[in-house]
C-alpha cells in the first residue's frame, strides 16, 4: 500500500493558477467562498464526484493545480447550474467547471480515451464542419473513438430510434457553413491577439 | 394573429422530432404563426462551452444576429438552445471583453448584433400572451382523469428564471391542468436528468434517469410530461436499461405539447406520439380517444 499524504503542504500551491481561476468568467469573486457545501449538496452528480464542488471550488482558488485538473469532477458536470443558483456569494460555480474542463483538455491532463471530452471536441468539429449536429453521426463517431464495442451494444436501440422515425441519415447542414467558419475564425483570431 | 421567429435546433429534428411535430399542430390551433429562422445554425449546447466558451457565444450570437433583422421575438423550444441564447445576450452585456471579441467575429461574417432579440419559450408564449382563454377555447377532449408528472429538467429556469420560478415553475402545471389532466405533486421537477452522461458514462446517467422515474410512479403519475428533447430521450430510451437494473418503472414519457395536442383534438400521428419507445399511445386512450 502507497503512502499518502491526505493533508495539503502549502508548497504543493501553484499561485499563477490560483489567480488564472480568479481571472475566469465566473470565478471572479471565487474568493467570496464561505465553504458553506450548498453547491455540492444541491448538484445531483456530487455522489459520483471525487472532489465534491465545495471542495473543488476550494482546493481552485487555493492553487492546487494538479488534484483539480485531474479529477473527475469536472467531467462529471453535466451543467445542470444548481450550484450557480444556490450559491449565497454568487459564485458561478457551473462557468468555473467550463473553465476547468477547457483548461484540462489545453493541458492535456484529462483522462486517455475518455468519452466526454472527445463528445465535446466531435461535437465541436461537426458543428465547424456543418454549423448543425446530427446525433446519430455525433454518437457513432465518439464510440468509434472511445468504446467501439458499446456501439454494437446500442444496436438495438438504434434500430428503435430508426423505425419511430427518430434518426437522422443525412448529416443536416447549412447554407452559411462558410460564414460561419469564417467567423469562428476572427473570434479565435481577436482572442489570440488580445491573449499576445 | 401573435408571429414569431421559430428556432427549432438540432434535436427537434432528429431525435425530438415529435416535440416538433406536436408544438407546430398546438400552435396552429391557437392561431399561431411560426416563421423559421432563415438558415440557422446549432447554437453549441453545452458541449461547445467545454471547448471555447466566446467561441460558443459566436455560434449562438449568429443566430441573434439574423434573428434581429427580422423584428419578431425569437420561439426557443429546446431548453439547451433556450439556455444558451440566454446566456449569450447577457455575457455580452456583463463582459466587455466577450462583446469585442464577437464584434470581431460578426464584422468578419458580415453580421451585425445590437442586442434587442427576445428570447421566448413556448410555455412563456403560451401563458403571457396567448392566456388560458383561448387554449380552454381549443378544448375538444378534456384529460380528465389522466395523471400526469410535471417534468421541467434544469436549463429552463436556472440559471436564468427569464418567465417562472426558479425553484418550483409553474407554467406547464398551468396548461396541463387548464386542458383538464391531473398534475401529481413532483418535488423533482427541476432536477437535472444527466444530460449526455448516459452515453459517457452509463451507470452514472442511468441512476439518475431511474431516480426521476421512480419518483413520478411513486407519486401516482399516469405519464411523464417533459419541455426538454434531451430529457424526453434519456427518460424515454433508456427505460428498459433501467429497469433491467432497478426493477420495474415503466412510465411513458411525452411531451407537454402532445398532451395539450390531445386535448385539442389532434390525433396520435400528428403529434409523433407513434415515435416514442416507451408505448404512450395505451395509457392515454384511456384518457382521449384520439391518442388510439
Amino acid at each position: 500500500m502507497a503512502v499518502k499524504s491526505l493533508i495539503k503542504y502549502e508548497v504543493e500551491r501553484d499561485p499563477v493558477f490560483a489567480k488564472w481561476v480568479t481571472g475566469v468568467m465566473g470565478g471572479e469573486r471565487i474568493r467570496n467562498c464561505i465553504q458553506c457545501g450548498l453547491c455540492s449538496a444541491s448538484c445531483p452528480l456530487s455522489p459520483y464526484m471525487d472532489l465534491t464542488p465545495r471542495r473543488l471550488i476550494h482546493m481552485a482558488r487555493e492553487g492546487f493545480k494538479r488534484d483539480v485538473l485531474e479529477s473527475f469532477t469536472i467531467w462529471l458536470c453535466t451543467s445542470c447550474y444548481s450550484c450557480t443558483v444556490e450559491c449565497p456569494r454568487r459564485i458561478r460555480v457551473t462557468d468555473v467547471m467550463y473553465a476547468l474542463k477547457r483548461r484540462a483538455i489545453e493541458d492535456g491532463v484529462y483522462p486517455r480515451r475518455f468519452p466526454i471530452p472527445v463528445l465535446a471536441s466531435e461535437f465541436g468539429n461537426m458543428i465547424r464542419r456543418n454549423g448543425r449536429v446530427t446525433e446519430s453521426w455525433l454518437v457513432v463517431r465518439v464510440f468509434l473513438k472511445t468504446a467501439i464495442m458499446r456501439l454494437l451494444g446500442m444496436s438495438k436501440l438504434g434500430t428503435k430510434l430508426f423505425l419511430t422515425g427518430r434518426m437522422e441519415i443525412l448529416p443536416a447542414t447549412i447554407k452559411g457553413h462558410k460564414q460561419l467558419q469564417t467567423m469562428l475564425d476572427a473570434v479565435e483570431a481577436h482572442k489570440k491577439e488580445v491573449a499576445a | 394573429m401573435k408571429r414569431y421567429l421559430y428556432y427549432p435546433g438540432c434535436s427537434l429534428r432528429g431525435t425530438g422530432k415529435a416535440y416538433e411535430e406536436s408544438l407546430l399542430a398546438v400552435f396552429k390551433a391557437l392561431n399561431i404563426e411560426l416563421e423559421e429562422l432563415e438558415d440557422w445554425n446549432c447554437c453549441g449546447a453545452t458541449a461547445y462551452m467545454a471547448i471555447d466558451e466566446v467561441s460558443s457565444f459566436a455560434l449562438a450570437g449568429r443566430n441573434l444576429a439574423i434573428a434581429e433583422k427580422k423584428n419578431l421575438d425569437l420561439l426557443a423550444p429546446c431548453s439547451a438552445c433556450f439556455l444558451v441564447l440566454n446566456k449569450t445576450q447577457r455575457y455580452i452585456k456583463e463582459y466587455p471583453k466577450v462583446a469585442e471579441t464577437l464584434e470581431h467575429g460578426f464584422k468578419a461574417a458580415g453580421l451585425e448584433y445590437k442586442g434587442t432579440v427576445k428570447v421566448r419559450h413556448p410555455l412563456d408564449v403560451l401563458i403571457n400572451d396567448i392566456g388560458m382563454d383561448q387554449i380552454k377555447a381549443c378544448i375538444k377532449t378534456p384529460l380528465t382523469g389522466l395523471k400526469v408528472a410535471p417534468y421541467y429538467g434544469c436549463q429552463i429556469v436556472r440559471p436564468y428564471a427569464t418567465f417562472d420560478l426558479m425553484y418550483c415553475p409553474v407554467t406547464m402545471d398551468k396548461l396541463l391542468k387548464a386542458v383538464g389532466a391531473e398534475v401529481v405533486d413532483y418535488p423533482l421537477k427541476t432536477r437535472c436528468c444527466g444530460g449526455s452522461q448516459k452515453g459517457t458514462l452509463p451507470e452514472v446517467g442511468l441512476s439518475l434517469i431511474h431516480i426521476l422515474l421512480k419518483e413520478a410512479r411513486r407519486r401516482g403519475a399516469h405519464i411523464l410530461s417533459t419541455i426538454c428533447p434531451l430529457c424526453q430521450f434519456n427518460l424515454d430510451a433508456f427505460q428498459d436499461e433501467a429497469a433491467k437494473k432497478y426493477g420495474d418503472i415503466s412510465m411513458p414519457v411525452v411531451y407537454f405539447t402532445q398532451l395539450l395536442g390531445l386535448a385539442f383534438g389532434f390525433s396520435a400521428k400528428e403529434l409523433g406520439l407513434e415515435r416514442n419507445i416507451v408505448a404512450a399511445k395505451r395509457t392515454l386512450a384511456k384518457y382521449a380517444p384520439a391518442a388510439a
